[in-house]
């Protein structure tokens, strides 16, 4: 017990500042997981495996891309493609994070991190000075969980309960999120603007194909987001300045 | 398969694919990725799958298309403005709701 007390005395700063930056965020992922659940509910899932789903994954894009192919009753195969597809860019921010991690810290943070790195958290952890203590991101995590599992839930629960109308205006938060996330960018870099624009075009285009129409949505997504960022890869490669991996070449 | 276990298993590969996505590079790459073409690659992923996921899907996803343009047009409009991802989600919602009030 006085060691646990001394644990919580030592690391309650970098907790409490941790949940503090967490409440905006946890406030913001409860209503877009609200309008997740609404997808859950769709492809079938009970609130319970909305829960789970959203404490075990994390991710708003990939979570909706998987309940999509759930309720298409699709291959885990196909289900796996789409997780990973969808949740590359975790992989890119995981790569940055580690550079953030001291490698004196014990080797057990890195796996406990590891589980709650989203666009946000990422976003909190970066601008952390100097190394991140990784009691800040637990702090921030403590929020940002139940708020993203339990709103699933909800969501699941009241999508049921909501007039249509309600609910109809709610599926188009987790676009609005997704917007957020793309618009600012492409402002900032005409590259990005252009390929957001032509995967507008594209998406539109093969969504109206019939011969895409055999395809399931997530595969759709596969193909289009390998081959059109191959292309952007190809023709516009990011700088090779180690601290500068979210610029793209103005030429 | 009984669907109960099919979701159940679905789920499981869900959490675990995304475990790995996140918890890998955190322990095993230490350096920078060396490939700029796979760090370009990864750089624009984000962009171009969550704008295929968006349209025209948005435009499917209300009670009528306009709502679901009209909903396009404000979060873009709200984002270019750096508005955030809640305020930009609560104001594509509320457009919907109150379009909706009048054409449907």
């Amino acid at each position: 017990m006085a060691r646990f007390s001394a644990f919580i005395k030592r690391h309650r700063p970098a907790l409490v500042r941790g949940f503090r930056d967490g409440i905006p965020i946890g406030l913001g992922y409860f209503a877009v997981s609200f309008s997740l659940g609404i997808a859950a509910r769709n492809a079938g899932l009970s609130p319970l495996q909305g829960f789970f789903a959203s404490l075990f994954n994390n991710a708003s894009a990939g979570e909706y891309a998987g309940f999509t192919l759930i309720g298409q009753n699709a291959l885990f195969l196909e289900i796996a493609l789409i997780t990973l597809i969808t949740n590359l860019r975790y992989l890119l921010m995981s790569c940055a994070l580690s550079q953030k991690l001291d490698p004196k810290m014990p080797f057990y943070h890195r796996f406990l991190i590891g589980f709650d790195v989203t666009d946000e958290l990422f976003g909190i952890g970066i601008a952390e000075k100097g190394y991140i203590d990784p009691y800040y991101m637990y702090g921030a995590f403590a929020i940002a969980l139940p708020s993203w599992s339990v709103g699933t839930a909800i969501g699941v629960m009241a999508g049921n309960l909501l007039p249509e109308r309600v609910v109809s205006a709610l599926s188009v938060a987790l676009f609005g999120m997704f917007l957020a996330i793309i618009i600012p960018p492409s402002r900032k870099s005409r590259v990005v603007g252009a390929f957001v624009l032509l995967s507008f075009a594209l998406s539109f285009i093969t969504s109206k194909l019939s011969v895409f129409s055999s395809l399931s949505e997530g595969t759709r997504t596969i193909i289009l987001t390998v081959s059109v960022s191959a292309v952007a890869a190809l023709l516009f490669p990011v700088r090779d300045e180690p601290d500068d991996s979210q610029e793209v070449e103005s030429e | 398969m009984n669907n109960r276990i099919y979701i159940y298993i679905a789920i499981a590969v869900m959490a675990g694919v995304s475990y790995l996505i996140r918890v890998l590079p955190l322990t095993l790459i230490r350096g920078q990725i060396k490939s700029r073409f796979l760090r370009s690659f990864l750089y624009y992923v984000p962009y171009v799958t969550l704008a295929v996921m968006t349209f025209p899907a948005i435009t499917e996803a209300t009670g009528s298309p306009v709502s679901g343009f009209a909903a396009l047009a404000v979060g873009i409009i709200a984002a270019w403005l750096d508005a955030g991802l809640f305020k930009v989600a609560v104001s594509c919602c509320a457009v919907v709701f109150i379009l909706e009030l009048f054409i449907i």
